[in-house]
């Protein structure tokens, strides 16, 4: 089985400003997202030879024609994609593994969602995203859980495995989300932009119990696009292409819906496919050789729990590491230094390549404010579903 | 002898205190407290509930035959009982029956059952009586009222208690009513009702069969006589001779209420937890005619006493605030929650999910025996295909591995509590927890599966289990 790694770079990336985008369409981020990257590439919009979209609810039921008439791509493959929560980081995967067999030069991935035209608060359906009107056993007995209360039941056994109070366990939390939103206000395009503190955290109306408000990310509009080209075509586009070093995707059978060995403390699909990319990126050590993360930080626990499951730290380990500051901007290894979902906003099919859109810019030393000293590899992590079921991506680029 | 074999009660959860709600109308302060039925309750789900305490220790499939007696049925077509069958797992070519229209539709079923039973063509039957009526905000009838289900098995072997004889009479009468098209209870003047009403028809046909049958007053060790309130009761039982202090048995009006066609049930099922062997009962149904049935204790009683059931469903219990009771019954309209409204079923899908989904089975892998809910087609464990036996969790506790309050769900009664709940011998269901109080769950709970109403949506009432604590 070969690598992806060095085989394809990355020479053009665009991002919206993510957000309650009241005044923008699905379609107006995308052609923000997309000539944004055109015009980071030096692309003409002609040169592109095939197209991925991905978008969890937007522009359904056929959101690839659309695409097209959108941005007038003119008779070229155009192809749909969703995966959940981690549908752009598919996309980036799909568009990537053609340019990388040959079969065309020069693509684009893009991931969009228009969470706020729906009228409601949270997501859309979580009937759909919980993925139980799919499962055909239990149509429409569904149980009443939404993705706050399934995360939340993650922070109930993670608490209970590792002996922390529910205080204890919320402040630990509540530290994570002071650290994205002090990362939000250096990150002009996110949706949140300024500092709390714990006790606000602490005090805030509880979503999901032991979730509060601020440990929810945001519900936002939102759309990024990223142009590849086969690694030795890249230097012709621009001096300081990223290179993909790893694209792995693991979607778990939700075992955490049925089996009992599944203790609701880890996001097992998150360990797999750290340990995937980390076998294709060659990557030994990844808490020495990983120097930036973009973490899928929908809820505060998922970010702790994800330190653990990517071997940043060991089985419990997290609290110690927050308290010692290893994820802040000025820490060992900096995670979430947009913001995160928490604060820059999680369109859900737009995430997994604004997550890319943050490493580009920091590999290429363009983070202004959030640059990271250094940037060496960075990785890329986007989970969706729940932590009883979830498709996760782990992916890993770097100079 | 043919008679009743076992007997169970369901008495929902919650209590609301009839003080509280004379707070908010003013007027008379009744005394006591009603049983009110959870937001995820109903006819079907209490029923299933009485059926399933009732027939403990026995083999669904055992039985032949099943009749459901209720004045709030679902659906107007569509038969509740064979929705009770599913649920509770009863075999394909049993019989069943909704009766309804009367309150004393319950005695009825036995009746049928026992006919059934005598002349051959069942060996056994189930029938069950359910009910939740309602009455308008600042009436008497909403004090009234109880919500509640019972259920007897009867059958010719071990029984608990022979029926000896029956008598009827039927009676066209205003007094206590509901067209079709409305929701709540109407009727006629409180004396009318009384007199002309329940006195009078209670009085003539008990009279009657008395000279049939050749009984008196003193001939009972208790009287099991329907009456929706205390006042009702002890009026009609002097005026056919009981003591009240030794022979009348209590209507349950303080503790759970009138709960209609279920009450006449309930109060027998009260008094056979405290009867004795060679006991004589006269047990009497009311509405729209008056039953009376004769019954004699066996030596039976001992072996199934232990239960206690109506002692135990009174004991477990939480108060209810008096506006939540008004939104559980959809009384008052809430404002609706900005979320998605809830999709309509398909009927399709239902069918396809008619024994996981009602019957709550999962499967076993023949291969490695790891057990799994829902039913799979490909073993999560060993991957064997095809290779399961069934394997049913109604029955079975289960223990909560982890747990969220949730308020972002659309709930009635929030927060929302969601668990995973694994079995013993292996299994796990993501349920919703309800009937609890949310400081008392912990990892490691026990809890045990209930049968609830999910949601109504476009004609569809669909239903699916829960886990609660243990009660």
């Amino acid at each position: 089985m070969e690598s992806i790694k060095d085989k394809v770079a990355i020479v053009g990336m665009g991002c919206t400003k993510f957000g309650e985008n009241w005044d923008k369409s699905y379609d107006d981020m995308i052609i923000e997202a997309v000539y944004e990257a055109y015009e980071d590439a030096g692309m003409d919009p002609r040169n592109i030879q095939a197209y991925w979209i991905g978008s969890y609810w937007s522009g359904m039921p056929a959101p690839s024609q659309p695409l097209s008439a959108i941005l007038k791509v003119g008779y070229k493959p155009v192809t749909r994609i969703e995966n959940m929560c981690a549908t752009a980081s598919d996309a980036l995967r799909s568009a990537a593994y053609a340019v990388a067999s040959g079969v065309c030069d020069i693509a684009l991935a893009i991931g969009a969602e228009k969470l706020k035209d729906s009228g409601f608060s949270g997501l859309p359906t979580d009937e759909i995203a919980m993925g139980i009107t799919s499962t055909a056993p239990n149509t429409f007995r569904s149980r009443n859980f939404t993705a706050p209360g399934h995360f939340a039941m993650m922070a109930t056994s993670y608490f209970n495995k590792y002996g922390l109070s529910p205080e204890e366990g919320r402040r630990m939390l509540a530290k994570i989300m002071v650290k994205n939103h002090h990362n939000g206000t250096l990150s002009p395009k996110a949706h949140f932009q300024r500092e709390i503190t714990i006790e606000q955290v602490l005090n805030a109306p509880m979503i999901a119990w032991p979730l509060g408000l601020f440990d929810c990310c945001g519900v936002s509009d939102g759309a990024a696009a990223a142009i590849l080209v086969r690694e030795e075509k890249a230097k012709s586009f621009r001096k300081d292409p990223v290179y993909i070093k790893a694209l792995q995707i693991a979607v778990g059978p939700q075992e955490g819906y049925m089996n009992p060995r599944h203790d609701w403390t880890m996001v097992k699909e998150t360990y797999h496919a750290g340990l995937a990319a980390y076998a294709e990126a060659g990557v030994k050590n990844p808490r020495n050789d990983v120097s930036m993360a973009e973490v899928h930080d929908c809820f505060s626990i998922t970010e702790a729990v994800t330190y653990e499951d990517l071997q940043f730290t060991r089985r419990g380990g997290a609290k110690e590491e927050v308290d010692s500051g290893t994820f802040e901007l000025t820490g060992d290894l900096p995670v979430n230094m947009d913001g995160g979902l928490k604060c820059f906003g999680h369109p859900i099919g737009a995430t997994g390549l604004r997550m890319m859109y943050e490493i580009y810019k920091q590999v290429q030393g363009k983070a202004g404010p959030r640059q990271v000293k250094n940037p060496g590899l960075g990785l890329t992590h986007n989970l969706g579903g729940t932590p009883g079921g979830a498709t996760v991506s782990v992916c890993i680029v770097g100079p | 002898m043919v008679g009743i074999k076992s007997y169970g009660v369901y008495i929902p959860y919650f209590r609301l205190s009839r003080a509280e709600v004379a707070k908010s109308w003013g007027g008379y302060p009744y005394p006591g407290e009603r049983a009110v039925a959870n937001y995820d309750e109903d006819t079907i789900t209490m029923a299933v509930a009485a059926c399933r305490d009732c027939i403990r220790g026995f083999d669904p499939q055992e039985v032949d035959s099943l009749f459901l007696a209720s004045t709030t049925f679902p659906y107007g077509e569509k038969q509740s009982s064979s929705m009770v069958a599913a649920a509770v797992d009863l075999k394909k070519d049993a019989l069943t029956l909704d009766l309804s229209g009367s309150l004393k539709s319950g005695t009825v079923g036995v009746r049928l059952a026992f006919d059934a039973i005598r002349s051959g063509s069942a060996k056994s039957a189930l029938v069950s009586a359910s009910d939740m009526r309602m009455g308008l905000p600042s009436g008497s009838k909403e004090l009234e009222f109880g919500d509640g289900a019972s259920a007897f098995f009867l059958g010719d072997t071990e029984v608990i208690a022979t029926i000896d004889s029956f008598y009827t009479s039927n009676e066209d009468l205003f007094d206590v009513f509901r067209p079709v098209e409305e929701n709540y209870i109407r009727s006629w003047e409180d004396r009318f009702c009384r007199e002309v009403g329940y006195n009078r028809v209670v009085l003539e046909t008990v009279t009657a069969a008395a000279k049939k049958f050749k009984f008196t007053a003193r001939d009972f060790t208790k009287a099991v006589l329907y009456a929706p309130n205390t006042g009702y009761l002890t009026g009609v039982a002097r005026m056919l001779g009981f003591d009240l202090k030794t022979q009348v048995q209590d209507s349950l009006f303080n503790t759970i209420g009138n709960t209609g066609t279920a009450l006449s049930l309930m109060m027998l099922a009260s008094a056979l937890d405290e009867a004795k062997p060679g006991d004589k009962i006269l047990w009497v149904g009311y509405g729209d005619g008056c039953d009376v049935m004769v019954l004699t204790v066996t030596d039976e009683i001992t072996k199934i006493q232990s239960r206690k059931t109506v002692q135990k469903h009174l004991a477990s219990k939480n108060s209810l605030s008096y506006p939540k009771y008004l939104r559980w019954r959809s009384v008052i309209k809430t404002e609706p929650p900005m979320r998605p409204r809830p999709e309509p079923a398909s009927a399709v899908a239902l069918y396809r999910d008619r024994k996981c989904g009602m019957a709550l089975y999962g499967v076993k892998c023949r291969q490695c025996g790891t057990v799994q809910y829902p039913v799979q087609r490909v073993c999560m464990n060993c991957l064997a295909k095809d290779n399961f036996e069934d394997y049913r969790f109604a029955d079975r506790i289960g223990r909560i591995t982890t747990f969220s309050h949730d308020n972002l769900a659309v709930s009635p009664d929030p927060p929302s509590t969601i668990a995973a709940v694994d079995f013993e011998e292996g299994g796990r269901i993501m349920m919703d927890v309800t009937d609890r109080d949310p400081a008392e769950i912990k990892i490691g709970m026990p809890v045990e599966m209930t049968f609830r109403h999910i949601r109504y949506v476009e004609g569809i009432h669909n239903y699916w289990w829960k886990c609660r604590p243990v009660r």
